[in-house]
């Protein structure tokens, strides 16, 4: 019952300013939603490289992945005991009328492509005609509704890595076997690249960005990859060899810093509202500093003191945490339909929700324990004497 | 019969930074149980800290104040508060109503403290506002009523616990003539009809003349009081 007095009690001191907590509870929503917002997109970016798969190896230039390695490396890589599959890709980095259309473009080997990647599916008609057509290209899902591109279409594109204008006939259009694939990808012919390539700066010919290499099973891939390394080392190609999550986490560790830098943000969105929020649980105490004396003269005691106080700021905090939680996934769906081309997922984690509600009631608890052990230590004569 | 209030060189001295400051001398005085008493004097001569302790809400420096044979300065804080629950009625000036609590909300805060059933709290709530005349009232807030209403609210809180001693600080300095005589009317029924102990201060002499004892105050020390008793 006594407790339930304080709830009642601390509910209606809480709407003596509606304004005040309205703006308060409206602040703490709004600060939830930046800090979900702001791990979602660190984690989406992390998640995104985290789907590949176990059993998938990237072999790429020891040196860096900015070097190429020759094509024909592919040969001996396929004699590997283990391997069960190979294919290799190059970045082509085109632009599409604008910079700003960015999406993915990979020169890939159109015949074994696929079938190193089974997850990104593709009618067996369209993969055919795609294979049959060295100007063919096959499109994610999700790139094509945003251009709004149709089998058949033709799709200029202008090269930055390998110069000129080209253009691209789309032969088919692949969808994800799951939400977690990527969809954006623009997959066109290696060879009619390379042909290019081999006419206009002959010494760059014959070369691949990376070999995407299948284990037989995912028991095997840490042998395949010792075996491919060593194979070539000391040669004028050493590679490296690694999971392809591992590789994926690599180009996450370059923007790591990046990462860091917005986790903080989130934090410090939290530490500004928590700051906020102990101005206003302030005030409030000190504005009722005669109630509280008025409540210790009829025989409560400081604990009930602390107890209203806190309850207040928690009914604040939860009431906005609530609200900024429930609003976090709208504005996340929001947020991923706008920028669609740079997540795979953008998927708010339950993990998040939890430092969140965590959050709410911490703020709460940090907001009021200055006010409330202060209004609790006021001497009763100078708590009624206190001009409100 | 021992009286409720016995006080012996009671003194009190505040500090307004190191500086000492003497605000009640040596006081000895004496309250009958059933006594109504009025303490006067002009500003700064020490009734209302003579109050405050009398109340148990602030502690003496110096000599020994009992009530009803307990020394409250020897009370830890938590037992004081138990004490005042239980042991004294509270009307202020300015009423020091809960304004986000009804006026049976306001009344029924006391009762919290106790054991009593939600049923027979509400009983009791609804007689003492029904004494005070505020038993159509029980559903406004403290800003819907008036001056002299929202006093008599205070006055059925004061009461509400059953206490044996109320204490008034300038329960008519907020209200005009008429709420003040009705509010000094109930004071007489609780002295008169109900036997409760009353202690006020006020410096309206009208309204001293009310109580059956005059104690008056100056610089701290106590000048005469009307009872004949020692000084």
């Amino acid at each position: 019952m006594y407790f339930l007095y304080v709830v009642k009690l601390a509910a209606r001191n809480m709407m003596r300013h509606r304004l005040r907590s309205s703006l308060t509870i409206a602040g703490i929503a709004v600060a939830m939603i930046s800090f979900g917002l702001l791990r979602t997109v660190v984690d989406s970016w992390v998640a995104g490289a985290e789907t590949g798969s176990a059993a998938r190896l990237i072999v790429r230039n020891k040196a860096s992945v900015g070097f190429t390695l020759p094509v024909a490396m592919g040969e001996r890589i396929r004699h590997v005991h283990g391997v069960e599959a190979l294919t290799w890709l190059v970045w082509f980095g085109g632009i599409y009328v604008d910079e700003r259309n960015f999406f993915p473009q990979f020169g890939v080997d159109a015949d074994t492509f696929f079938s190193v990647y089974p997850e990104m599916k593709v009618d067996p008609a369209q993969l055919a005609a795609f294979q049959r057509d060295r100007r063919g290209a096959i499109v994610g899902k999700v790139v094509a509704a945003k251009y709004g591109w149709k089998v058949g279409d033709q799709i200029p594109l202008r090269g930055t890595i390998y110069p000129g204008n080209w253009s691209f006939v789309i032969k088919g259009i692949y969808e994800g076997a799951d939400e977690k694939v990527d969809q954006t990808q623009f997959i066109v012919h290696w060879d009619l690249i390379n042909e290019r390539v081999k006419a206009q700066v002959p010494s760059m010919a014959d070369r691949v960005g990376l070999f995407s290499v299948n284990a037989r099973s995912p028991g095997d891939a840490a042998a395949v990859s010792a075996a491919v390394d060593e194979s070539f080392r000391n040669s004028l190609d050493e590679t490296r060899t690694e999971s392809e999550k591992a590789f994926q986490l690599g180009f996450i560790a370059m923007i790591d810093t990046v990462l860091t830098a917005m986790q903080a943000v989130a934090y410090v969105v939290i530490l500004i509202i928590l700051a906020v929020m102990a101005n206003t649980m302030a005030m409030a105490a000190r504005e009722r500093s005669r109630e509280y004396a008025t409540l210790k003269v009829l025989g409560f005691g400081d604990r009930f003191v602390v107890m209203l106080i806190m309850a207040e700021s928690l009914t604040l905090s939860i009431t906005g945490g609530a609200l900024g939680i429930a609003l976090t996934f709208p504005v996340a769906d929001a947020f991923f339909n706008a920028l669609r081309d740079m997540f795979r997922l953008f998927v708010v984690e339950p993990r998040t929700v939890i430092i969140q509600a965590v959050a709410s009631v911490v703020i709460a608890v940090l907001a009021a324990i200055v006010p409330a052990l202060s209004s609790a230590r006021v001497r009763i004569v100078d708590g009624l004497r206190a001009v409100t | 019969m021992a009286p409720l209030i016995s006080m012996r060189q009671l003194s009190k001295t505040y500090h307004r930074g190191k500086q000492p400051v003497p605000v009640l001398l040596g006081i000895d005085l004496e309250i009958e149980v059933g006594d109504y008493v009025s303490l006067m004097g002009p500003s700064g001569s020490g009734k209302s800290t003579l109050l405050n302790l009398i109340a148990g809400i602030d502690k003496p420096t110096g000599g020994t104040l009992l009530v009803g044979d307990i020394d409250t300065a020897r009370l830890p804080e938590s037992q004081l508060a138990n004490w005042r629950a239980a042991n004294v009625g509270f009307i202020f000036q300015f009423y020091n109503l809960m304004p986000v609590l009804t006026a049976f909300e306001n009344v029924e805060l006391p009762l919290l403290l106790t054991n009593l059933s939600k049923w027979d709290r509400r009983d009791r709530v609804e007689y003492a506002l029904g004494l005070v005349g505020l038993g159509h009232r029980l559903d406004h807030y403290p800003n819907e009523l008036s001056g002299g209403e929202q006093q008599r609210v205070a006055i059925a809180r004061a009461l509400i616990a059953d206490p044996p001693l109320i204490v008034a600080d300038e329960p008519t300095g907020d209200l005009d003539r008429k709420s003040a005589d009705d509010v000094l009317m109930l004071l007489d029924r609780l002295n008169g009809q109900l036997g409760k102990t009353i202690v006020m201060v006020t410096h309206d002499p009208k309204c001293a003349a009310r109580a059956r004892r005059l104690v008056h105050l100056e610089k701290g020390v106590l000048l005469n009081d009307d009872a004949g008793k020692p000084v």
